[in-house]
């Protein structure tokens, strides 16, 4: 064995282990979160290829001999054949934006600091892929990256994808390619975009039967506008910007905008058949994680 | 320097900027305030959102207004602004500087020397040579004229005299020079010839402060009260605060007293002084307060002082014999000038008199003490008289002269001769220079042993040689005898004229004025202590003897001099002050020819402006700022609240205080009159307005009994204000206690402490009939012993049986009010014993000062207007009795409090019984 293929496996191996080293704290983190959701049964409460043992019937002509279950033969006269809970994996994609906008958190420091929208997205994001794949589900990305598969190696994958550098784009736009008909989705976005692209992809996705929620995440400033005086906005990306005098008389028009956007988002949520929630960065992740479980959940009967 | 109006302009030039301030004003007004950048993911929901009001991009007026403000001050700042600039006009020739050098001058000596220091530094500049010429000082000849440089240290060391300069004109130096006169502000003779001197030989300039001058003339007294006059050379517009300074008991000096007077009307003004006679005679001079000059001092000498002379007769006086007393003339010779004290002997010596007087007192009662006295410096004078005629005064060591017994008697019924006349007094005598009238004449004398030094202890004789008055030496002091008796019997010299004045040359009575011309001429005085042109008393030790006769000439009117520094001066036992006023001098303003520029002291000093334009301007820049951050919508947010609630709060707290003012505490006179005119009943107040009704009631009732059946007959009674009257006026305080009473402040426990030892008593009433029984506590009950806690209260036990509060006017067992509890007071010494023959403890030191129990008397006491019992008790006259057992428990404690233990002094009365019967 010669030196340089060392060499390069340790690169490699180097390479690796920073790459790995990234992730630890997402998923960490995102374990964390699920551990806090306490797992419910999931099966079909239907016969059906599982491994959960769902009942023993008379063996009938037909069956093959291997499935009798002779152990509870033998206490009767007749054969028994056991049967097992059909348990079905869905495939979840997950899409979290990851525009500039998503990187903005109106408290960065000081003791009562937020976590970025980013932040909380991807966290939840993981959570729910955590808790998915502990339920035996696929989970993936929207998008060509990330094909749903079952198992905790996805895991590493995802916290690695959702851990890259971010778009340089103001405003996200959802991915819809590679989404399996009547698989699940999860959408993770502050929403402030514009609605045109959304409604299309979630258009496109009502077509193939897809079913899903949308997680709006914002930072309390976003949802109480505490600006005064003259000031001069701009968006994350600076490509967007507005001058203002009084930035508080801009706050009565501001929050009913904000509220027509979110009724909008919840119209286009339910005439999709999807579920719409917001939540706000200041508030605890358990929460909505439990939302979001429990709205895949539902749906997924 | 450019002048406009009082305001002058170092760097006038930089005025010009001002004319920049309008190009300011549109470079200004452009320039918006910049707004704040903030990154918000939700601008895409804000766009398209027009502001509602539509704002001028432009700076606010007000704000530019401040700027421009700000800039203007700073640029008249930096022009050096000078408010009321000196503009110096320069003069030619030697410069000769006049000072008057007077005591008027040395009030404001400093801003002399400072003017002079001016004057020289600007001859300096100049180049011109000067001199200082000193009026009340003036050299012998001519001042030459010097460099001014070499004059300024010399300044340090000038002073000025504590006399006025003479009338004579100066040497002045020849040639021409411009003068500059420091004027001292008062018009004297001989100023108008050297003003018109000085002005023929140049320019004349004339410094002079425009406020007057004060002086105190020599104090005197007119009936028993001391009078300072106080002139001025033109009304004073302020009060004048004259002090009276002497040596307090310790030796210490102090001011004594202090009295305002007004000039503002009168150039003359006399501040009255009424001191006592301890307080009078240790003052040693007066002087006007704050004031450093010579003149505002004004010594004491005898004439302001009263002796303190003891009289002591021999025989007991009987009435209706006045004019037979041995001490009548005496009295009337001395009082006018003199205390008299009158007493024992034993009580006279601790009060310390300068003179003791004994009038016919042959054998002395203390010889020892009264010995030592006189060897302290005491002195005493003796009268003769039948008894000390009679007497064997063989042994007696305070006589100056040995007496032969019996003495002689000439001129009467039963003896040959004429009464005799007096000898003149001779040279040594101290009587020197009196005249004996003709008509005094002696007609019995004690005599006196001969011996060697008979005659030089006789100061006065009669015509035939025999002694009249003796005088010898005793340590310190000395005793004076008078051969004849203090009144009229054996002598018509008590009835003369000579008489006060015989007393007065013994330095016994003071003098009434002045001493004349001719009455100090011969004498020599020496000077005790100098006053210097400050007011500032100086020790003379070194001085030369001064004659009588220079001395009369300046009390005449001639005033201090050189020669003669105004100071104390003394001559054996008498002195005199020559104050720095001139007796008779009259203050007034110098008048100056109207050509002459008179430069008032009192100008406006010049006082630079810059320091405080350019402080201005910082602060209107500083304004700027927070104007600024407001206009932005920066000046926002809670950290700028906080700032600013810290700011304002420091700003508060700078302010004077306007806390609330100390609440009056001082009685109102019509009540304290009421209370003290007569024996008062008070009750604390509760703050429960149903208490303190029927407290005052109950009181009334009590009033009413008392009024009605003993020798004591109380006004209305009261409702204390515990904060504010004397509680030494009261007789009795009841003390209902209720159990949310709120506590009396601490000044008021001060007062009740004071209150029960001065023999105060307070009726505590807990008015819950100590139900609970001894150490469990009702409410009322731990109230009670809260607010008793600051109360000195000695140690307490039930009434005892033999109590005094049992027998001081009814016979009790039991002190009821509506309830029959047990009461406290305080407990009886523990050595008391019981009297033989009696059957209560000889307890006759101390009345209670604290009466303590719950049977809500004042309830039991209670009457209505009608004078009808408010509240029933008991049922049936059980109830009736036991309303009256209260009423004269009443009557039994206000007797304690009055007559004290009065009645418990009975068990005295077989012992005084059986004294009578001796």
């Amino acid at each position: 064995m010669t030196a340089k293929p060392q060499t390069a496996a340790l690169e490699l191996r180097r390479a690796a282990e920073g790459a790995a080293s990234a992730l630890p704290p997402l998923l960490v983190a995102a374990e964390q979160l699920a551990a806090t959701v306490q797992m419910g049964g999931h099966g079909r409460r239907r016969v059906g290829p599982g491994e959960e043992f769902w009942q023993y019937r008379p063996a009938h002509s037909g069956d093959e001999a291997r499935r009798v279950d002779w152990r509870r033969s033998a206490r009767s006269d007749q054969q028994f054949v056991r049967e097992r809970e059909w348990q079905l994996a869905q495939s979840v994609h997950l899409w979290v934006d990851d525009a500039a906008s998503m990187r903005f958190s109106g408290a960065p420091e000081g003791a009562r600091s937020r976590p970025t929208k980013g932040a909380r997205a991807r966290l939840l994001a993981l959570a729910l892929a955590v808790l998915m794949v502990r339920a035996g589900e696929r989970v993936g990305l929207t998008g060509p990256l990330a094909p749903p598969r079952p198992g905790r190696a996805q895991l590493q994958t995802l916290a690695g994808l959702l851990s890259e550098d971010a778009s340089a784009e103001d405003y996200g736009v959802p991915q819809v390619a590679g989404v399996a008909p009547y698989a699940r989705v999860a959408m993770l976005s502050d929403f402030l975009g514009d609605l045109a692209p959304l409604e299309a992809a979630l258009a496109a996705l009502a077509d193939r039967g897809v079913s899903g929620v949308m997680l709006q995440v914002l930072d309390p400033a976003e949802e109480e506008f505490p600006f005064h005086g003259r000031t001069i906005f701009e968006s994350m990306g600076g490509s967007l910007s507005h001058e203002t005098r009084k930035a508080d008389d801009l706050r009565a028009r501001y929050l009913a905008r904000l509220a027509e956007r979110r009724d909008r988002l919840e119209g286009l949520a339910r005439a999709a058949g999807w579920q719409f929630a917001t939540h706000h960065t200041g508030h605890p992740a358990q929460v909505p994680l439990l939302w979001l479980w429990a709205a895949l959940e539902r749906r997924r009967g | 320097m450019t002048v406009f109006g009082p305001i002058g302009f170092t760097a006038p030039w930089l005025l010009l900027g001002l004319s920049a301030l309008p190009v300011l004003w549109f470079l200004l007004r452009a320039v918006p305030p910049a707004p704040i950048r903030r990154r918000f993911p939700g601008v895409a929901l804000l766009l398209g959102l027009a502001d509602e009001e539509v704002q001028a991009e432009r700076t606010p007026w007000w704000l530019l207004a401040l700027r421009m403000l700000a800039l203007a001050a700073a640029i008249v700042g930096f022009a050096g602004p000078v408010l009321n600039p000196v503009v110096s006009v320069p003069g030619q020739g030697p410069l000769l500087i006049v000072e008057d050098g007077s005591w008027a001058s040395a009030r404001d000596w400093s801003r002399r020397v400072a003017r002079m220091k001016e004057a020289l530094s600007e001859a300096e500049g100049a180049g011109r040579p000067a001199a200082i010429l000193m009026l009340s000082d003036p050299p012998p000849g001519p001042q030459p004229f010097a460099a001014p440089g070499d004059l300024v240290p010399g300044l340090a060391g000038l002073k000025p005299a504590p006399w006025e300069p003479g009338a004579d004109v100066p040497p002045l130096p020849d040639g021409r020079f411009e003068t500059l006169w420091l004027s001292d502000g008062l018009a004297r003779p001989g100023r108008e010839a050297l003003a018109d001197a000085l002005r023929a030989h140049g320019a004349l300039r004339v410094w002079q402060p425009a406020v007057p001058v004060l002086a105190l003339g020599a104090a005197r007294i007119v009936e028993a009260e001391v009078h300072v006059p106080a002139l001025a050379s033109a009304p004073v517009p302020f009060p004048v605060e004259v002090t009276a300074v002497g040596l307090d008991p310790a030796g210490i000096e102090r001011e004594l007293a202090r009295q305002e007077i007004s000039l503002s009307a009168a150039t003359r003004a006399e501040a009255i002084f009424d001191l006592p006679p301890e307080l009078r005679n240790r003052v040693t001079r007066f002087e006007v307060t704050a004031l450093r000059s010579a003149g505002s001092v004004s010594l004491t000498d005898d004439a302001v002082k009263r002796r303190k002379v003891a009289l002591i007769g021999g025989a007991p006086t009987r009435e209706g014999l006045a004019l037979l007393s041995p001490l009548h003339y005496l009295q009337q010779a001395l009082a006018p000038s003199a205390d008299l004290l009158e007493g024992t002997l034993d009580d006279i010596l601790i009060a310390k008199p300068d003179v003791i007087v004994l009038a016919d007192v042959a054998t002395l009662a203390e010889p020892d003490r009264l010995a030592e006295w006189v060897e302290e410096g005491g002195l005493l004078l003796r009268f003769a008289g039948p008894r000390m005629a009679a007497a064997e005064s063989g042994d007696d060591p305070l006589l100056p002269v040995r007496l032969r017994a019996g003495g002689r008697s000439v001129g009467g019924t039963m003896s040959w001769g004429e009464p005799r006349q007096l000898a003149p007094f001779p040279e040594a005598s101290p009587f020197f220079g009196l005249t004996p009238p003709d008509d005094v004449t002696v007609r019995a004398q004690v005599m006196a042993e001969p011996g060697p030094e008979l005659a030089e202890r006789t100061i006065a004789a009669l015509a035939d040689g025999t002694p009249l008055v003796t005088r010898a030496r005793f340590g310190q002091g000395e005793v004076v005898l008078f051969h004849v008796s203090a009144n009229a019997e054996w002598s018509s010299l008590p009835l003369s004229g000579l008489f006060p004045q015989m007393l007065e040359r013994l330095a016994i009575s003071a003098r009434p004025a002045q001493p004349g011309q001719a009455e100090l001429a011969g004498t020599t005085w020496r000077a005790v202590k100098l006053i210097d042109a400050f007011g500032r008393l100086e020790g003379a030790e070194a001085r030369s003897g001064i004659p009588g006769e220079d001395l009369g000439e300046a009390l005449a009117g001639a005033g201090a001099g050189p020669a003669l520094p105004p100071g104390l001066y003394a001559a054996e036992d008498r002195s005199v002050a020559l104050n720095a006023l001139a007796p008779g001098r009259e203050l007034s303003p110098a008048l100056w020819p109207l050509d002459v520029p008179v430069e008032g002291g009192e100008a406006p000093r010049a006082m630079p402006l810059k320091g405080w334009l350019v402080l201005a301007a910082l602060g209107l820049l500083a304004l700027d700022i927070l104007a600024a951050l407001a206009v932005s919508g920066r000046l926002r947010g809670p950290r700028v609240a906080r700032a600013m609630v810290v700011l304002l709060a420091l700003g508060l707290g700078m302010m004077p205080g306007t806390g609330l003012r100390a609440e009056e505490t001082t009685m109102d006179p019509e009540r304290a009159i009421a209370a003290a005119s007569n024996v008062v009943l008070a009750h604390m107040p509760t703050g429960d307005p149903e208490v303190d009704r029927i407290a005052l009631a109950g009181l009334q009732g009590l009033s009413d009994t008392l009024f009605a059946r003993t020798a004591v007959e109380p006004s209305e009674p009261m409702t204390l204000d515990i904060e504010r009257d004397d509680l030494a006026l009261f007789t009795l305080i009841y003390w209902p206690v209720t159990a949310d009473q709120p506590a009396p402040s601490p000044q008021a426990y001060a007062r009740l402490n004071r209150y029960l030892r001065g023999g105060g008593m307070i009726l505590f009433d807990t008015r819950d009939a100590d139900l609970l029984g001894v150490g469990s506590a009702s409410p009322a009950a731990r109230r009670l012993q809260a607010l008793a806690a600051p109360l000195d209260i000695p140690p307490l036990e039930p009434v005892p049986s033999d109590h005094v509060l049992t027998r001081t006017f009814y016979l009790l067992q039991t002190f009821p009010g509506r309830y029959d509890g047990p009461i406290w007071v305080e407990a009886a010494p523990p050595d008391a014993e019981r009297a033989e023959g009696m059957p209560f403890r000889n307890l006759n030191d101390g009345v209670t000062p604290l009466v303590i129990g719950g049977n809500d008397w004042a309830a039991a006491w209670a009457e209505d207007a009608r004078g009808l019992p408010m509240f029933p008790i008991g049922r049936g006259s059980a109830g009736d009795r036991q309303r009256e057992i209260a009423l004269r428990f009443g009557v039994n404690l206000v007797m304690h409090v009055l007559t004290g233990n009065y009645k418990s002094d009975q068990v005295h009365v077989p012992a005084l019984l059986e004294r009578l019967g001796q």
